[in-house]
């Protein structure tokens, strides 16, 4: 927490995106998380990514649950709609908004507490719904906000800052989102921007949920010799299995790469995603092989990065459920409510 | 790029851009914090220590900090450092008792320093704490220099010259008054003195010679008629005026003329007003009090009628930038009715009291041969300072001069080798003062430069002795003192403490901080998180970090000192330092570290 909010002015040479916005109007409120928390540099990322994709603030619901991770939304986009909920119930709410308005743009920021405890069903049917959300999971390891327990997320033989040995086994939240079926699975870290914003954007440009595992170190209570989700240990053991470049709809793709090594998916807004194999035999659209890769990873006791699986043409809730083309929200009265005729006859089809 | 040396003072130093473009290197914002705190009396020691005027300095000074000043590059207009130099003048109490002393035991050396300008004084001022039996020749019935005679009271008070000038007279300066030195060799050659200090100014006035220039009584050398006023010789003026030249000078003959009842009063300019010598201060103060400024005319010749002077023919010019070059192509000619004239078109040297045959080399331009960094001549003894050593310069730089020379006068009667110049120090302290406190204002305000009040119009002309400008009332000072960007707390790196999380990176406002590659500085300078283009602007770049081999860079350029990085960060890697810049005076030197305190100071870190 500071006491001074951050200055408004800013470097000359600042640049104006395609709204005539810096990236300075896509910040929020001064952070009042620690000093060197992994989450600030999530925000950061964020605000770049948005102020990158030109997205109007107000086009955008930033929605959390509990947590120092859930805290977040205040400090970016501070004109975007929000909504801080309970406990592990973000992906509810993100539901009912995305159903309510589908030209939202949905945010989802949430805790490795907030999601693999006392959340972990409302993430597994966001996922299975494919609900049009990029959903962040900030990955600490720890409960941040009640002062560090270990987490669902927290590997077995890992330490406490006191000391204690987590006995459990892990949850980890790529591998869980790949075996329900998302379409969308990337995992970073919040210490490597140069990876996290294009992963950002292109979950942003994603039809259904993107969802994006960041390790982001709690300097406070597990960034210690012991723990795994540190600073110096995600540094030590990540691996990039893939790079991912958002390529915006109409520019032109100008680097070259060794044939072979460059693949592209097409977005479904236009956008390309440009996928560089960092290693040789990945291939992110194969959902099978992307899984043993990551447990194969695992093993050797590396951290895998990138985008480790995507499947761009899935249709999202809002086609699954076939509903109208329109925003729900500014449909006429009559519409939403055709009154009790309409209501008896829909009835009488049940009888 | 090699780390950054931050253990010799001059890479902080030079972040603090006031104090280091400041010729005596006067500690700005330490004076300013001072001021916003009430501590007048200390605002004002810490000024005097320096530049020993501070009264005389906050009305007149050329104030080179000014367009250095680092909120000139955030806001567009420098903090107001000069006025806020007066405040602390005027607001402080009697501080007579915190001044330097004269020994009782004098120190049995014995110097002479001939003219009382800013130069001598400020070597009397050195010289006297340490025991020197110091007497000053003085042409003029009083002490000051151009200060008093040239410099109008409308700008600068008699009262505060004699303030200041007295404290450093009382300490019991011998001074001679009326008392011309009419040949150098006589002082020399009656072996009275350890060592002479020549600080006599640029007293020449520049001649126009064109036809006319001798035909009216109406045509006046700008610095001779300056004096002439100061001295009640001169109290009346024409009507119509034409000032000759557009430099400092210029301006204070032009509202002089004012005040003295000329109602058309014109400055003519050779060139464009790029190009005018006058600082904008100076131009904007004259034009507020109705001078016409009129570029583009060079003077051809005068014109009499009878004996009296009635104009004053031009070549007129269209001038154009060309490649960032002045072109002037003639545009015809023109004459300016008027009935006196002004010439303000430069100062010269002149030495005719110093024989050319003691040992005293004098280069082609008549100029005293003057080691730049003793400022002895090449007749050891004999230094010189202020205007009489390079030509006409400033006061602020005849008060650096005179300290200089102090140390080297003292080294001489020491029998010190005069190269052997001492060093400065620095000292850096921590400002933390709680989890987010810090020991200065480091909160940004976006307070604008406040506005000088002035006299009203009719009544300020008259009086010759109307001091135009009122001093910033008390609002407008805590409001001034704020904008203040404390360039002087500066941002220490540890860089084996840096963890690498980026925070320092992401909250601070303009983008001075990167984590990179190493690369050599122009690579550098161009992949920055902002591009670090402007090169007079120092780059810190830290060893190497422990996590990814990275380098941290800073970009001094714009950064606001407002601490967030170091209040950001987790491992106190940034951290707030106040840095203080120790300078040597004569018989002062600034403690050195030792090698081994040094080592000591290192394994402890
Ligand atoms: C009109 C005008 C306005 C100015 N305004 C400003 C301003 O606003 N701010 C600023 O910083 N600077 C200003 N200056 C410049 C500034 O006044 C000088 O740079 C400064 O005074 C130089 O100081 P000095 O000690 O070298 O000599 P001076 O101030 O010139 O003093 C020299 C002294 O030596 C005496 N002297 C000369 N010859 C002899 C001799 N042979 N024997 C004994 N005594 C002798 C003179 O009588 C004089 O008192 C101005 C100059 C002029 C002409
Ligand atoms: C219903 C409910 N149960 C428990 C809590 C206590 N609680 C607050 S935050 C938190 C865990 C947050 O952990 P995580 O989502 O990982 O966030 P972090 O602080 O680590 O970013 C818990 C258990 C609560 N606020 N509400
Ligand atoms: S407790 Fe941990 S997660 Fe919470 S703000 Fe502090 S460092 Fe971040
Ligand atoms: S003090 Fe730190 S955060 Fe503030 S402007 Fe300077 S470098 Fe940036
Ligand atoms: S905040 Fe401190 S630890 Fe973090 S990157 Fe900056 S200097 Fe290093
Ligand atoms: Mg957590």
């Amino acid at each position: 927490m500071s006491y001074i909010a951050k200055p408004k002015v800013h470097h000359p040479s600042l640049r104006k995106n395609a709204l005539g916005l810096t990236r300075r109007d896509y910040e929020g409120a001064i952070t009042t998380l620690c000093a060197g928390c992994g989450h600030d540099s999530v925000t950061a990322a964020i605000v770049q990514a948005f102020w990158d994709l030109d997205i109007e603030p107000y086009k955008v619901a930033k929605l959390s649950g509990i947590g120092c991770s859930s805290k977040t939304p205040a400090y970016f986009l501070r004109e975007a709609h929000g909504f801080n909920s309970v406990h592990g119930r973000m992906p509810a709410i993100a539901t009912g908004a995305g159903a309510a308005n589908r030209d939202l743009i949905l945010i989802g920021i949430s805790g490795d507490g907030d999601s693999l405890s006392i959340g972990l069903g409302q993430l597994c049917h966001a996922i299975r719904r494919n609900v049009n959300l990029l959903y962040v999971l900030e990955n600490n390891g720890v409960y941040g906000l009640t002062k560090g327990q270990f987490s669902a997320s927290a590997d077995h033989g890992s330490t406490s800052k006191k000391g204690e040995i987590n006995g459990m086994n892990a949850i980890d939240s790529a591998l869980l989102a790949i075996s329900l079926g998302a379409t969308f699975v990337a995992r970073s870290f919040s210490g490597d921007k140069a990876q996290l914003v294009p992963l950002l954007k292109a979950g942003l440009a994603h039809k259904g949920l993107a969802f994006i595992d960041v390790i982001s170190p709690c300097v406070t209570f597990n960034d210690h010799e012991g723990s795994t989700k540190g600073y110096a240990y995600t540094r030590e053991h990540q691996i990039e299995l893939v790079q991912a470049d958002y390529v915006p709809e109409h520019s032109e793709i100008t680097t070259d790469y060794e044939p072979g090594s460059v693949k592209n998916v097409l977005l479904h807004d236009g956008s390309t995603l440009r996928l560089r194999k960092v290693a040789e035999e990945y291939d992110p659209t194969d959902r099978d092989r992307a899984y043993a890769l990551i447990r194969e990873r695992q093993r050797l006791g590396e951290v895998a990065t990138g985008l480790l699986y995507i499947s761009p043409d899935a249709p999202d809730m809002i086609e699954q459920s076939e509903a109208i083309a329109e925003p729900v929200y500014n449909q006429p009265f009559e519409n939403l409510c055709p009154g009790s005729a309409e209501l008896e006859k829909l009835q009488l089809r049940f009888r | 790029m090699r780390p950054t040396d931050v253990g010799s003072p001059d890479y902080f130093h030079k972040v603090v851009d006031c104090q280091w473009a400041c010729p005596a290197h006067t500690n700005v914002p330490e004076y300013i914090r001072l001021i916003a705190q009430g501590r007048y009396d200390d605002a004002y020691l810490v000024n005097r220590k320096s530049n020993v005027f501070p009264g005389i300095l906050g009305r007149t000074c050329d104030r080179p900090c000014e367009p250095a000043c680092r909120r000139t590059r955030i806001d567009g207009k420098p903090v107001a450092i000069c006025r806020l130099k007066r405040v602390a003048a005027d607001q402080k109490n009697d501080i007579r008792d915190r001044l330097p002393q004269a020994p009782a035991q004098k120190n049995g050396r014995k110097v002479a320093l001939i003219g009382a300008g800013p130069a001598s004084l400020t070597v009397a001022n050195d010289l006297m704490p340490l025991g020197y039996d110091v007497t000053i020749f003085e042409a003029g019935p009083r002490p000051g220099g151009l200060m008093r005679i040239n410099i109008p009271a409308f700008r600068l008070p008699e009262e505060v010259l004699d303030e200041e000038i007295g404290y450093i007279v009382d300490m019991g300066v011998n001074v001679k008054y009326n008392r011309p030195v009419a040949s150098l060799k006589q002082l020399l050659d009656s072996e009275a003195f350890d060592a002479v200090f020549v600080g006599t100014g640029a007293p020449k006035g520049k001649e126009l010679e064109i036809p006319g220039r001798h035909d009216s009584d109406n045509i006046f050398i700008g610095i001779d008629w300056l004096a002439s006023i100061h001295f009640g010789h001169i109290t009346t003026v024409g009507d119509r005026v034409l000032i000759i030249g557009v430099g400092n000078t210029a301006m204070d003959c032009c509202r002089s003329a004012k005040r003295l009842g000329a109602t058309d009063v014109k400055v003519i300019a050779r060139k464009t007003r790029k190009y005018f010598k006058a600082s904008a201060w100076e131009l904007e103060d004259a034009e507020e009090e109705l001078v016409e400024i009129a570029e583009n005319h060079s003077p051809v010749r005068f014109i009499t009628e009878n004996g009296t002077l009635i104009g004053m023919e031009f070549d007129r010019f269209l001038s154009s930038e060309v490649d960032g070059k002045l072109v002037q192509v003639p545009d015809g000619r023109v004459v300016i009715p008027c009935d006196t004239v002004i010439l303000a078109i430069g100062q010269e040297n002149a030495f005719p009291w110093i024989e050319r045959e003691i040992g005293l080399e004098f280069d082609k331009w008549e100029m005293p041969v003057v080691d730049k960094t003793t400022f002895m001549s090449t007749r050891p003894g004999v230094f010189f300072g202020g205007d009489a050593a390079f030509g006409p310069a400033n006061i602020i730089w005849a008060v650096e001069h005179g300290h200089q020379a102090a140390i080297s006068i003292h080294q001489y009667c020491l029998g010190q080798p005069l190269t052997d110049r001492p060093l400065s120090g620095q000292s850096l302290t921590p400002t933390k003062m709680g989890l987010h406190e810090w020991a200065y204002s480091n909160n940004y305000n976006s307070a604008k430069r406040q506005k000088m009040v002035h006299v009203q119009m009719p009544l300020r002309f008259s009086k010759m002795t109307i001091e135009v400008e009122e001093g910033f009332t008390e609002e407008q000072t805590r409001a001034e003192v704020e904008r203040c960007l404390n360039c002087d707390i500066q941002t220490a790196f540890t860089d084996n403490l840096c963890i690498e999380c980026d925070a320092c990176i992401d909250i601070c406002p303009t983008d001075c901080l990167t984590m990179t590659q190493d690369a050599e500085e122009p690579e550098l300078r161009e992949h920055l998180t902002a591009p670090a283009d402007n090169h007079e602007q120092s780059l810190f770049v830290s060893g190497t970090l422990k996590q990814t081999g990275r380098v941290m860079v800073k970009d001094e350029n714009l950064c606001l000192h407002c601490g967030l990085c170091a209040e950001r960060c987790p491992t106190f890697a940034w951290d707030m330092r106040k840095f203080e810049l120790h300078l040597p005076y004569a018989g002062f030197p600034v403690p050195q570290a030792t090698p081994q305190a040094l080592a000591k100071q290192e394994a402890k870190s």
